[in-house]
């Protein structure tokens, strides 16, 4: 597992990116109330807004982390969007995606390099 | 140690031991929501009894120097379009400051006891409050905001019952009543009312016991604690309107849909007619309108329309007809609730649009009230 310095968590399973959000993210965001989801096959560039989370505190944006087609989302979110604050880093994944350039996961942080950006 | 100059209420350490995330609230430090989160603390208030901490607002004590009460009434009545004189010791009203052009200074509550009067005002304007009262009222009354109570709001269905079980001698009190008990935490100034539309009370205690009362209220099986966050939410799907988010010195009392406020004999052809800072602006409005008005929100998708968002009557952002002033999750009603003020000419369209980040989203004109208050009316 990898990380974003926007808190959002990636798992490569070629050739699928599943992208998620952190602890430390569900922690700070407070109740989530809504997940606003990609749709299957839509297509998004590294940075594009990919997910928008609202919580009783504010919308969040999820950025995607690579450029590439969506090819599943999370409908579970879309009914029960606490799986986001009660389980974030598993069954509380976002979307999966399809990168257009798989090496672009070894530019995200690795554990050690998000644990001192959260902890700082 | 401290590390911030925020302000603590008597309850800080309580809150922290009860896992409450702290944030900056008009200068102090105060629990945003606890361990449960906030859509838990709103719901809990709504079907058992929620404890919040409103220590951070102003207590202010307005006595009779010279004069009376009935001559501090009127003087009090000279900067507020409510009726005072006819208030008796042991009831409160819903007041607002007004300056000369019609806005709102500050929303109170304003509670006529045996010889004075106590006036509970917002924690941000509580000093600028204190110093205009001080500059119109003269030398014909004391001033004094109080610093050595904390206040606590008990609300929800079992607000009641939990208070009773806590402190005895509670009296019958109906909505909007106010009286003083002596109690094992000193002298208490019940009140029943709240901000929630749930039926409750408000209770100013000395500081030194609030931890303890607070303490006592919590062991009841029925009350939980609640941060700001559910406050929020739960004044919104009320419809009540927040000071500094909805109503400020930019808005009229007449814009902010408040007129009901007004005393009957305020009002145009009443025996006190006008004489409170901006009638004329008031009455003038009240008679022939407001160029925009505040109104209930609903947006029609599962998107917060939150304050600052601006409202179109188009999907594409050319003609914008009003602005969102507060908004959140209505947990009640399960969908988002909004506070806002639209242009007279938009408030007959069935469906406007707001505009976040960039793309516009459906948002309907609804009654401010999301829920049906539930208030012991007596």
């Amino acid at each position: 597992m990898k990380y974003t310095k926007d808190h959002e968590w990636v798992v490569y399973d070629a050739p699928e990116f599943t992208i998620g959000i952190t602890e430390y993210a569900a922690e700070q965001l407070g109740d989530v109330t809504y997940v606003e989801l990609p749709q299957e096959g839509d297509w998004l560039e590294a940075g594009d807004e990919a997910v928008v989370i609202e919580s009783v505190k504010a919308a969040s944006e999820i950025l995607s982390p690579a450029s590439g087609e969506v090819v599943e989302v999370n409908q579970e979110l879309a009914d029960n969007p606490a799986l986001l604050n009660e389980d974030p880093q598993e069954s509380g994944w976002i979307f999966r995606m399809v990168p257009e350039d798989p090496s672009d996961f070894g530019d995200l942080l690795d554990e050690d390099a998000y644990a001192m950006l959260t902890s700082q | 140690m401290k590390m911030d100059n925020l302000l603590r209420t008597p309850l800080y350490d309580l809150h922290t031991q009860c896992g409450a995330k702290m944030v900056p609230f008009a200068g102090h430090s105060m629990p945003l929501y606890f361990a449960g989160g906030a859509l838990k603390e709103h719901r809990a208030t709504r079907l058992s009894a929620g404890l919040f901490d409103v220590s951070h607002m102003g207590q202010v004590i307005v006595r009779p120097v010279e004069g009376g009460k009935a001559r501090t009434a009127r003087l009090l009545e000279g900067l507020m379009p409510i009726e005072i004189e006819n208030l008796p010791a042991g009831r409160q009203r819903y007041a607002l400051l007004t300056d000369s052009q019609g806005c709102i200074l500050d929303d109170l509550i304003v509670a006529s006891r045996e010889d004075h009067y106590l006036l509970v005002v917002n924690a941000a304007t509580k000093q600028s409050d204190v110093d205009h009262l001080k500059d119109s009222l003269g030398g014909a009354c004391e001033v004094s905001l109080l610093e050595d109570r904390a206040m606590l709001a008990l609300q929800g269905p079992k607000a009641e019952s939990a208070l009773r079980a806590a402190v005895d001698g509670v009296p019958n009190m109906r909505f909007m009543d106010c009286v003083t008990i002596p109690s094992p935490f000193g002298e208490l100034w019940l009140a029943r009312s709240g901000y929630t539309g749930e039926d409750g009370f408000e209770v100013s205690v000395p500081n030194r016991h609030a931890r303890e009362l607070a303490r006592t209220l919590l062991a009841q099986e029925e009350v939980i604690p609640v941060g700001l966050a559910a406050r929020d939410s739960l004044r919104l799907e009320a419809g009540y309107s927040l000071y500094g988010a909805d109503i400020d010195t930019t808005t009229t009392v007449v814009e902010a849909g408040l007129a009901w406020s007004v005393g009957r004999s305020r009002r145009k052809g009443g025996s006190k007619e006008g004489g409170f800072p901006g009638s004329d602006v008031i009455l003038r409005q009240m008679a022939g309108g407001t160029r925009r008005r505040m109104v209930g929100l609903q947006p029609q998708g599962r998107l917060i329309a939150r304050a600052g968002f601006r409202i179109f009557d188009d999907n594409v952002g050319a003609a914008q007809v009003g602005v969102v002033t507060s908004g959140g999750f209505g947990a009640t009603i399960n969908r988002p609730v909004a506070l806002g003020y639209v242009d007279a000419g938009s408030l007959s369209c069935t469906t406007l649009h707001f505009e976040a980040r960039g793309r516009f989203h459906g948002i309907k004109i609804v009654p401010r009230q999301s829920i049906a208050p539930n208030l012991n009316k007596g």
